[in-house]
Protein backbone atom coordinates (compact mmCIF):
# COMPACT_ATOMS: atom_id res chain seq x y z
CA UNK A 1 0.00 0.00 0.00
CA UNK A 2 1.15 3.49 -0.68
CA UNK A 3 2.16 5.70 2.53
CA UNK A 4 2.54 9.51 2.46
CA UNK A 5 4.04 11.14 5.83
CA UNK A 6 6.12 13.88 6.41
CA UNK A 7 9.51 13.23 7.40
CA UNK A 8 11.81 15.87 8.81
CA UNK A 9 9.77 18.82 7.09
CA UNK A 10 9.50 16.92 3.42
CA UNK A 11 7.01 15.12 1.53
CA UNK A 12 7.98 10.92 1.34
CA UNK A 13 6.06 8.13 0.66
CA UNK A 14 7.12 4.21 -0.32
CA UNK A 15 4.69 1.28 -1.90
CA UNK A 16 4.98 -1.11 0.73
CA UNK A 17 3.51 -4.07 2.91
CA UNK A 18 0.30 -3.00 5.15
CA UNK A 19 2.66 -5.19 8.11
CA UNK A 20 5.63 -2.66 7.38
CA UNK A 21 7.15 -0.92 10.83
CA UNK A 22 7.66 2.16 10.36
CA UNK A 23 10.92 1.97 11.50
CA UNK A 24 11.42 -0.88 8.82
CA UNK A 25 10.09 1.98 6.30
CA UNK A 26 12.28 4.17 7.40
CA UNK A 27 15.42 2.66 7.53
CA UNK A 28 15.28 0.00 4.53
CA UNK A 29 12.73 2.56 1.93
CA UNK A 30 14.02 5.74 2.94
CA UNK A 31 17.65 5.06 3.75
CA UNK A 32 16.81 7.18 7.21
CA UNK A 33 19.41 4.24 9.23
CA UNK A 34 19.68 6.79 12.01
CA UNK A 35 16.71 5.44 13.92
CA UNK A 36 18.12 1.67 15.52
CA UNK A 37 16.03 -1.28 16.04
CA UNK A 38 17.85 -2.78 19.83
CA UNK A 39 14.83 -5.33 20.69
CA UNK A 40 12.41 -7.71 19.39
CA UNK A 41 9.84 -6.93 22.40
CA UNK A 42 9.20 -3.03 22.22
CA UNK A 43 11.38 -2.59 25.59
CA UNK A 44 14.48 -0.85 24.54
CA UNK A 45 13.36 2.43 22.42
CA UNK A 46 16.66 2.46 20.34
CA UNK A 47 13.87 3.16 17.58
CA UNK A 48 11.99 6.23 19.18
CA UNK A 49 10.96 9.03 17.10
CA UNK A 50 8.45 11.55 17.08
CA UNK A 51 5.17 11.49 15.92
CA UNK A 52 3.00 14.92 15.33
CA UNK A 53 5.70 15.86 18.17
CA UNK A 54 5.25 13.29 20.61
CA UNK A 55 7.52 10.07 21.26
CA UNK A 56 6.76 6.85 20.04
CA UNK A 57 8.10 3.55 19.32
CA UNK A 58 8.53 3.40 15.44
CA UNK A 59 8.70 -0.82 16.10
CA UNK A 60 5.39 -0.77 17.34
CA UNK A 61 3.64 1.05 14.96
CA UNK A 62 2.75 0.47 11.54
CA UNK A 63 3.85 2.67 9.06
CA UNK A 64 -0.20 2.65 7.73
CA UNK A 65 -0.76 4.24 11.10
CA UNK A 66 1.51 7.05 10.41
CA UNK A 67 -0.09 8.05 7.24
CA UNK A 68 -0.71 11.65 7.19
CA UNK A 69 1.85 12.13 10.51
CA UNK A 70 4.68 14.51 10.92
CA UNK A 71 7.43 12.57 11.62
CA UNK A 72 11.10 13.42 13.39
CA UNK A 73 13.67 11.23 13.04
CA UNK A 74 17.25 11.90 15.04
CA UNK A 75 18.44 13.14 11.19
CA UNK A 76 15.96 15.94 11.24
CA UNK A 77 17.36 17.89 14.81
CA UNK A 78 20.68 19.33 13.41
CA UNK A 79 20.41 22.59 11.66
CA UNK A 80 23.16 21.95 9.08
CA UNK A 81 26.22 21.45 10.28
CA UNK A 82 25.03 22.70 13.93
CA UNK A 83 24.02 20.16 16.07
CA UNK A 84 20.48 20.53 18.51
CA UNK A 85 21.01 21.62 22.01
CA UNK A 86 19.99 18.14 23.01
CA UNK A 87 22.53 16.42 20.35
CA UNK A 88 25.39 18.62 21.98
CA UNK A 89 24.59 18.21 25.28
CA UNK A 90 24.45 13.99 24.79
CA UNK A 91 28.50 14.85 23.37
CA UNK A 92 29.25 17.88 25.94
CA UNK A 93 28.60 15.01 29.29
CA UNK A 94 29.37 11.88 27.72
CA UNK A 95 26.33 10.86 27.00
CA UNK A 96 27.51 7.99 25.31
CA UNK A 97 29.63 5.18 24.51
CA UNK A 98 28.70 3.18 21.76
CA UNK A 99 26.11 5.00 20.79
CA UNK A 100 23.48 2.47 19.92
CA UNK A 101 20.59 4.26 22.13
CA UNK A 102 21.75 7.22 21.62
CA UNK A 103 18.88 8.33 18.87
CA UNK A 104 16.25 6.95 20.78
CA UNK A 105 17.54 8.72 23.98
CA UNK A 106 17.93 12.35 22.39
CA UNK A 107 13.89 11.69 21.34
CA UNK A 108 13.02 10.37 24.88
CA UNK A 109 14.92 13.97 26.20
CA UNK A 110 12.87 15.84 23.77
CA UNK A 111 9.66 14.16 25.01
CA UNK A 112 11.17 14.91 28.59
CA UNK A 113 11.40 18.73 27.80
CA UNK A 114 8.02 19.07 26.35
CA UNK A 115 6.46 17.56 29.06
CA UNK A 116 8.27 18.88 32.09
CA UNK A 117 9.79 22.02 30.57
CA UNK A 118 13.58 23.24 30.43
CA UNK A 119 13.96 23.44 34.15
CA UNK A 120 13.10 19.45 34.94
CA UNK A 121 14.97 17.71 37.63
CA UNK A 122 17.17 14.74 37.05
CA UNK A 123 14.43 12.97 39.16
CA UNK A 124 12.16 13.58 36.69
CA UNK A 125 14.76 12.78 34.03
CA UNK A 126 15.64 9.24 35.37
CA UNK A 127 11.94 8.93 36.12
CA UNK A 128 10.93 9.59 32.29
CA UNK A 129 13.76 7.34 30.86
CA UNK A 130 11.97 3.75 31.99
CA UNK A 131 11.63 3.09 28.50
CA UNK A 132 14.91 3.07 27.37
CA UNK A 133 17.77 1.01 27.47
CA UNK A 134 21.80 1.50 27.38
CA UNK A 135 24.21 -1.42 27.54
CA UNK A 136 26.79 0.96 28.54
CA UNK A 137 26.86 4.22 30.13
CA UNK A 138 25.36 3.48 33.34
CA UNK A 139 22.72 6.11 32.85
CA UNK A 140 24.55 8.63 34.99
CA UNK A 141 25.91 10.56 31.71
CA UNK A 142 22.53 10.12 29.88
CA UNK A 143 20.83 11.66 32.67
CA UNK A 144 23.01 14.85 32.97
CA UNK A 145 23.26 15.30 28.99
CA UNK A 146 19.26 15.72 29.24
CA UNK A 147 19.41 18.15 31.99
CA UNK A 148 21.94 20.12 30.40
CA UNK A 149 20.70 19.54 26.78
CA UNK A 150 16.89 20.77 28.54
CA UNK A 151 18.86 23.83 30.28
CA UNK A 152 20.37 25.13 27.08
CA UNK A 153 16.99 24.68 25.05
CA UNK A 154 15.62 27.03 27.43
CA UNK A 155 18.35 29.84 26.71
CA UNK A 156 17.71 29.13 22.38
CA UNK A 157 14.01 29.61 23.43
CA UNK A 158 14.71 32.85 25.67
CA UNK A 159 17.74 34.37 23.40
CA UNK B 1 5.17 -9.75 10.56
CA UNK B 2 3.11 -12.07 8.27
CA UNK B 3 1.22 -9.09 5.86
CA UNK B 4 -2.62 -8.64 5.99
CA UNK B 5 -5.17 -6.64 4.99
CA UNK B 6 -5.74 -3.62 6.56
CA UNK B 7 -9.02 -1.35 6.90
CA UNK B 8 -9.88 1.67 8.63
CA UNK B 9 -13.58 1.93 9.19
CA UNK B 10 -15.08 4.96 9.72
CA UNK B 11 -18.33 3.38 11.37
CA UNK B 12 -18.59 0.87 14.04
CA UNK B 13 -21.28 -1.03 11.78
CA UNK B 14 -18.12 -1.51 8.95
CA UNK B 15 -15.81 -1.99 11.62
CA UNK B 16 -17.65 -5.16 13.05
CA UNK B 17 -19.15 -6.25 9.36
CA UNK B 18 -15.17 -5.67 8.34
CA UNK B 19 -14.19 -8.30 11.17
CA UNK B 20 -17.26 -11.08 10.25
CA UNK B 21 -16.05 -11.15 7.25
CA UNK B 22 -14.27 -14.27 7.46
CA UNK B 23 -10.61 -15.33 8.30
CA UNK B 24 -8.58 -14.23 11.20
CA UNK B 25 -9.57 -10.55 11.87
CA UNK B 26 -8.42 -8.38 14.89
CA UNK B 27 -9.13 -4.83 15.86
CA UNK B 28 -5.88 -2.38 16.03
CA UNK B 29 -6.25 -0.15 19.00
CA UNK B 30 -2.44 1.50 20.09
CA UNK B 31 -1.35 -2.13 19.08
CA UNK B 32 1.41 -1.94 22.02
CA UNK B 33 -0.54 -5.78 23.01
CA UNK B 34 -1.25 -6.77 19.45
CA UNK B 35 1.78 -6.04 17.25
CA UNK B 36 4.46 -7.33 19.69
CA UNK B 37 2.22 -9.96 19.42
CA UNK B 38 2.27 -10.17 15.73
CA UNK B 39 6.12 -9.45 15.70
CA UNK B 40 6.83 -12.67 17.52
CA UNK B 41 3.55 -14.67 15.54
CA UNK B 42 1.77 -15.36 18.82
CA UNK B 43 -0.69 -14.05 16.43
CA UNK B 44 -1.15 -14.19 12.74
CA UNK B 45 -4.81 -12.15 11.56
CA UNK B 46 -5.09 -12.20 8.04
CA UNK B 47 -7.38 -8.63 8.36
CA UNK B 48 -6.63 -6.22 10.34
CA UNK B 49 -8.98 -3.60 11.33
CA UNK B 50 -7.36 -0.04 12.46
CA UNK B 51 -10.46 0.82 15.24
CA UNK B 52 -8.93 5.34 15.28
CA UNK B 53 -10.80 6.45 12.55
CA UNK B 54 -13.87 6.06 14.32
CA UNK B 55 -15.98 8.91 15.21
CA UNK B 56 -16.28 9.63 19.05
CA UNK B 57 -14.21 6.91 20.28
CA UNK B 58 -11.29 9.13 22.12
CA UNK B 59 -11.99 11.65 24.73
CA UNK B 60 -13.30 12.35 28.47
CA UNK B 61 -16.84 13.64 29.27
CA UNK B 62 -18.31 14.04 32.93
CA UNK B 63 -22.14 12.87 33.30
CA UNK B 64 -24.05 12.68 36.34
CA UNK B 65 -22.11 10.24 38.55
CA UNK B 66 -19.69 8.93 35.97
CA UNK B 67 -16.39 9.80 34.15
CA UNK B 68 -16.53 8.83 30.35
CA UNK B 69 -13.85 8.15 28.27
CA UNK B 70 -13.49 6.68 24.94
CA UNK B 71 -11.85 3.32 24.27
CA UNK B 72 -8.87 4.84 21.58
CA UNK B 73 -7.96 7.27 24.75
CA UNK B 74 -4.46 6.87 25.37
CA UNK B 75 -2.64 6.81 28.27
CA UNK B 76 -0.99 9.60 28.48
CA UNK B 77 -4.63 11.72 27.80
CA UNK B 78 -5.94 10.02 30.61
CA UNK B 79 -3.34 11.29 32.82
CA UNK B 80 -3.05 14.99 31.26
CA UNK B 81 -6.70 15.57 30.71
CA UNK B 82 -7.84 18.54 32.93
CA UNK B 83 -11.51 16.73 33.85
CA UNK B 84 -9.98 13.55 34.57
CA UNK B 85 -7.68 15.65 36.95
CA UNK B 86 -9.99 17.76 38.69
CA UNK B 87 -12.80 14.66 39.07
CA UNK B 88 -10.74 11.52 40.06
CA UNK B 89 -6.98 12.67 40.65
CA UNK B 90 -5.96 9.22 41.71
CA UNK B 91 -6.90 8.16 37.83
CA UNK B 92 -4.35 10.78 36.34
CA UNK B 93 -1.85 9.70 38.33
CA UNK B 94 -2.23 6.25 37.77
CA UNK B 95 -2.81 6.05 33.93
CA UNK B 96 0.82 7.95 34.66
CA UNK B 97 2.30 4.72 36.26
CA UNK B 98 1.46 2.08 33.14
CA UNK B 99 4.32 1.22 31.26
CA UNK B 100 7.15 4.08 29.71
CA UNK B 101 6.21 7.17 28.22
CA UNK B 102 6.32 5.78 24.81
CA UNK B 103 3.83 2.66 25.77
CA UNK B 104 1.65 6.09 26.99
CA UNK B 105 1.67 7.89 24.29
CA UNK B 106 0.22 5.29 21.70
CA UNK B 107 -1.61 2.41 24.35
CA UNK B 108 -5.34 2.72 24.91
CA UNK B 109 -7.60 2.47 27.69
CA UNK B 110 -10.33 0.09 25.57
CA UNK B 111 -7.55 -2.22 24.44
CA UNK B 112 -6.39 -3.14 27.93
CA UNK B 113 -9.67 -3.60 28.95
CA UNK B 114 -10.31 -5.57 25.93
CA UNK B 115 -7.09 -7.73 25.96
CA UNK B 116 -7.32 -8.33 30.31
CA UNK B 117 -3.57 -9.33 30.76
CA UNK B 118 -3.80 -10.19 34.55
CA UNK B 119 -0.91 -7.23 35.44
CA UNK B 120 -2.32 -4.78 33.58
CA UNK B 121 -3.19 -2.00 35.30
CA UNK B 122 -7.07 -0.67 34.36
CA UNK B 123 -8.82 -3.12 35.44
CA UNK B 124 -7.74 -2.77 39.06
CA UNK B 125 -9.79 0.94 38.08
CA UNK B 126 -12.89 -0.54 36.50
CA UNK B 127 -13.77 -3.01 39.21
CA UNK B 128 -12.39 -0.70 41.84
CA UNK B 129 -14.78 2.33 40.40
CA UNK B 130 -17.61 -0.01 39.74
CA UNK B 131 -17.33 0.63 35.91
CA UNK B 132 -19.55 -0.17 33.10
CA UNK B 133 -17.83 -0.90 29.50
CA UNK B 134 -20.36 0.27 26.97
CA UNK B 135 -19.72 -1.60 23.45
CA UNK B 136 -21.16 -1.76 19.83
CA UNK B 137 -23.99 -4.23 21.43
CA UNK B 138 -24.12 -3.81 24.89
CA UNK B 139 -23.40 -2.75 28.28
CA UNK B 140 -21.03 -4.59 30.88
CA UNK B 141 -20.73 -4.00 34.71
CA UNK B 142 -16.80 -4.27 35.25
CA UNK B 143 -18.04 -7.44 38.37
CA UNK B 144 -19.28 -9.41 34.98
CA UNK B 145 -16.93 -8.12 32.34
CA UNK B 146 -13.38 -9.78 33.72
CA UNK B 147 -13.50 -13.33 33.70
CA UNK B 148 -9.84 -14.38 34.53
CA UNK B 149 -6.74 -14.70 32.69
CA UNK B 150 -7.15 -13.12 29.19
CA UNK B 151 -10.81 -13.61 29.54
CA UNK B 152 -13.98 -11.11 29.03
CA UNK B 153 -17.73 -10.84 28.50
CA UNK B 154 -17.14 -9.68 25.00
CA UNK B 155 -18.12 -11.83 22.12
CA UNK B 156 -16.16 -12.57 18.85
CA UNK B 157 -15.97 -9.14 17.17
CA UNK B 158 -17.67 -6.88 19.76
CA UNK B 159 -15.70 -3.37 20.27
CA UNK B 160 -15.59 -1.41 23.65
CA UNK B 161 -16.50 2.03 22.57
CA UNK B 162 -16.13 3.79 26.02
CA UNK B 163 -15.65 3.14 29.90
CA UNK B 164 -17.87 4.77 32.60
CA UNK B 165 -16.45 5.30 36.13
CA UNK B 166 -18.07 5.77 39.08
CA UNK B 167 -16.81 9.26 40.66
CA UNK B 168 -15.53 8.29 43.76
CA UNK B 169 -14.90 10.77 46.59
CA UNK B 170 -11.36 9.54 47.22
CA UNK B 171 -9.07 7.30 45.59
CA UNK B 172 -5.69 6.07 44.58
CA UNK B 173 -3.10 3.76 42.73
CA UNK B 174 -0.27 1.49 44.61
CA UNK B 175 1.73 -0.45 42.41
CA UNK B 176 4.75 -2.70 43.32
CA UNK B 177 6.17 -3.01 39.61
CA UNK B 178 8.45 -5.25 38.44
CA UNK B 179 11.68 -3.37 37.93
CA UNK B 180 12.62 -4.34 34.35
CA UNK B 181 9.53 -4.77 32.34
CA UNK B 182 7.52 -2.04 34.82
CA UNK B 183 4.31 -4.46 34.72
CA UNK B 184 2.65 -4.91 38.22
CA UNK B 185 3.95 -7.70 40.51
CA UNK B 186 0.77 -6.35 42.59
CA UNK B 187 -1.08 -3.10 41.62
CA UNK B 188 -3.78 -2.15 44.29
CA UNK B 189 -6.75 0.65 43.64
CA UNK B 190 -8.88 1.84 46.30
CA UNK B 191 -12.46 4.04 45.99
CA UNK B 192 -14.19 5.11 48.45
CA UNK B 193 -17.60 6.97 47.21
CA UNK B 194 -20.05 9.09 49.08
CA UNK B 195 -22.68 6.63 50.31
CA UNK B 196 -19.43 5.62 52.44
CA UNK B 197 -19.09 2.20 49.97
CA UNK B 198 -15.71 1.43 49.60
CA UNK B 199 -14.42 -0.56 46.68
CA UNK B 200 -11.04 -2.43 46.27
CA UNK B 201 -9.54 -3.31 42.78
CA UNK B 202 -6.45 -5.89 42.89
CA UNK B 203 -4.45 -7.05 40.02
CA UNK B 204 -1.22 -8.74 39.53
CA UNK B 205 -1.60 -11.07 42.42
CA UNK B 206 -4.03 -13.37 40.81
CA UNK B 207 -4.95 -14.78 37.24
CA UNK B 208 -7.55 -12.05 36.86
CA UNK B 209 -8.48 -8.80 38.56
CA UNK B 210 -10.41 -9.74 41.26
CA UNK B 211 -11.89 -7.47 44.77
CA UNK B 212 -11.00 -7.59 48.61
CA UNK B 213 -14.20 -7.99 50.61
CA UNK B 214 -12.72 -8.22 54.15
CA UNK B 215 -10.47 -5.33 53.65
CA UNK B 216 -13.95 -3.40 52.05
CA UNK B 217 -15.75 -4.01 55.51
CA UNK B 218 -12.85 -2.71 57.27
CA UNK B 219 -12.12 0.16 55.28
CA UNK B 220 -15.57 0.99 55.46
CA UNK B 221 -16.03 1.62 59.09
CA UNK B 222 -12.36 3.37 59.46
CA UNK B 223 -10.70 4.60 55.87
CA UNK B 224 -7.46 4.45 57.20
CA UNK B 225 -4.53 2.51 56.89
CA UNK B 226 -4.63 1.31 60.58
CA UNK B 227 -8.25 -0.09 59.84
CA UNK B 228 -6.49 -3.09 57.71
CA UNK B 229 -3.61 -3.74 59.46
CA UNK B 230 -3.18 -7.42 60.49
CA UNK B 231 -5.40 -8.39 57.56
CA UNK B 232 -3.93 -10.92 55.62
CA UNK B 233 -5.55 -11.66 51.93
CA UNK B 234 -5.70 -15.58 51.38
CA UNK B 235 -2.68 -17.00 49.04
CA UNK B 236 -4.42 -19.97 48.03
CA UNK B 237 -5.37 -18.76 44.35
CA UNK B 238 -2.67 -16.42 43.83
CA UNK B 239 -0.03 -16.33 40.98
CA UNK B 240 3.53 -17.98 41.65
CA UNK B 241 6.62 -17.08 39.46
CA UNK B 242 10.30 -16.90 39.43
CA UNK B 243 9.63 -13.10 40.70
CA UNK B 244 7.09 -13.16 43.89
CA UNK B 245 5.49 -16.82 45.23
CA UNK B 246 1.95 -16.62 46.50
CA UNK B 247 2.46 -15.56 50.04
CA UNK B 248 4.45 -12.53 49.67
CA UNK B 249 2.15 -11.65 47.02
CA UNK B 250 -0.64 -11.57 49.48
CA UNK B 251 1.95 -9.34 51.91
CA UNK B 252 2.42 -7.33 49.06
CA UNK B 253 -1.58 -6.92 48.75
CA UNK B 254 -1.94 -5.21 52.28
CA UNK B 255 1.31 -3.13 52.02
CA UNK B 256 -0.11 -1.55 48.72
CA UNK B 257 -3.64 -1.29 49.75
CA UNK B 258 -2.53 0.73 52.86
CA UNK B 259 -0.05 2.62 50.62
CA UNK B 260 -3.25 3.54 48.55
CA UNK B 261 -5.34 4.47 51.09
CA UNK B 262 -2.90 6.64 53.31
CA UNK B 263 -2.91 8.50 49.76
CA UNK B 264 -6.34 8.62 49.08
C1 LIG C 1 7.00 -2.15 26.95
C2 LIG C 1 5.55 -2.21 27.34
C3 LIG C 1 5.20 -2.02 28.69
C4 LIG C 1 3.86 -2.04 29.07
N1 LIG C 1 3.55 -1.84 30.39
C5 LIG C 1 2.25 -1.87 30.78
C6 LIG C 1 1.88 -1.66 32.15
O1 LIG C 1 2.72 -1.40 33.02
N2 LIG C 1 0.57 -1.73 32.48
C7 LIG C 1 -0.40 -1.99 31.55
O2 LIG C 1 -1.58 -2.04 31.90
N3 LIG C 1 -0.10 -2.20 30.26
C8 LIG C 1 1.20 -2.15 29.86
N4 LIG C 1 1.50 -2.36 28.54
C9 LIG C 1 0.43 -2.68 27.60
C10 LIG C 1 -0.15 -1.41 27.02
O3 LIG C 1 -0.89 -0.69 27.99
C11 LIG C 1 -1.02 -1.76 25.81
O4 LIG C 1 -1.15 -0.60 25.09
C12 LIG C 1 -2.39 -2.30 26.14
O5 LIG C 1 -2.34 -3.50 26.84
C13 LIG C 1 -3.20 -2.61 24.89
O6 LIG C 1 -3.75 -1.45 24.40
P1 LIG C 1 -3.57 -1.07 22.88
O7 LIG C 1 -4.39 0.13 22.65
O8 LIG C 1 -2.13 -0.96 22.58
O9 LIG C 1 -4.27 -2.32 22.18
P2 LIG C 1 -3.88 -3.21 20.93
O10 LIG C 1 -2.54 -3.80 21.10
O11 LIG C 1 -4.16 -2.46 19.68
O12 LIG C 1 -4.98 -4.34 21.11
C14 LIG C 1 -4.92 -5.28 22.17
C15 LIG C 1 -6.07 -6.29 22.03
O13 LIG C 1 -7.33 -5.68 22.33
C16 LIG C 1 -8.19 -5.66 21.19
N5 LIG C 1 -8.84 -4.35 21.18
C17 LIG C 1 -8.20 -3.14 21.22
N6 LIG C 1 -9.10 -2.14 21.31
C18 LIG C 1 -10.32 -2.72 21.32
C19 LIG C 1 -11.67 -2.20 21.41
N7 LIG C 1 -11.92 -0.89 21.53
N8 LIG C 1 -12.69 -3.10 21.41
C20 LIG C 1 -12.45 -4.42 21.32
N9 LIG C 1 -11.22 -4.96 21.23
C21 LIG C 1 -10.16 -4.13 21.24
C22 LIG C 1 -7.29 -5.94 20.01
O14 LIG C 1 -7.97 -6.59 18.97
C23 LIG C 1 -6.21 -6.82 20.62
O15 LIG C 1 -6.64 -8.14 20.70
C24 LIG C 1 2.84 -2.31 28.10
C25 LIG C 1 3.19 -2.50 26.76
C26 LIG C 1 4.53 -2.45 26.37
C27 LIG C 1 4.87 -2.66 24.94
S1 LIG D 1 13.53 -1.49 18.85
FE1 LIG D 1 11.73 -0.43 19.37
S2 LIG D 1 11.66 -0.65 21.51
FE2 LIG D 1 13.42 -1.81 20.99
S1 LIG E 1 25.85 3.92 24.62
FE1 LIG E 1 25.93 1.83 24.07
S2 LIG E 1 23.86 1.19 24.43
FE2 LIG E 1 23.90 3.19 25.23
Amino acid sequence: MEIGLTINGTERSADVPAATLLVDMLRDELGLTGTHIGCDTSQCGACNVLLDGKVVKSCTLLAAQAVGTQVTTIEGLADGDMLHPMQAAFKAEHGLQCGFCTPGMVMAGLEIVRRHGTQVTAEQVTHDLEGNLCRCTGYINIVKAIVTGARAMGETVDA
Amino acid sequence: MRDFALSRPTTLAEAAAAFASGGEAAYLAGGHTLLPAMKSRLRMPDTLIDLSALPGITGVHHEADRLWIGALTTHAAVADDATVQSTIPGLARAALLIGDPMVRNRGTIGGVLANNDPAADYPAMAVAMDAVIETDRASHSADDYFQGMFATALEDGEIITRIGFRIPERAAYAKFRHPASRYAIVGVFVARFADGEVRVGIIGAGPGVFRWPQAEAALKNDFSPAAIKGLVLDSADLNTDIHAGPEYRAHLCGVMLANAVGEA
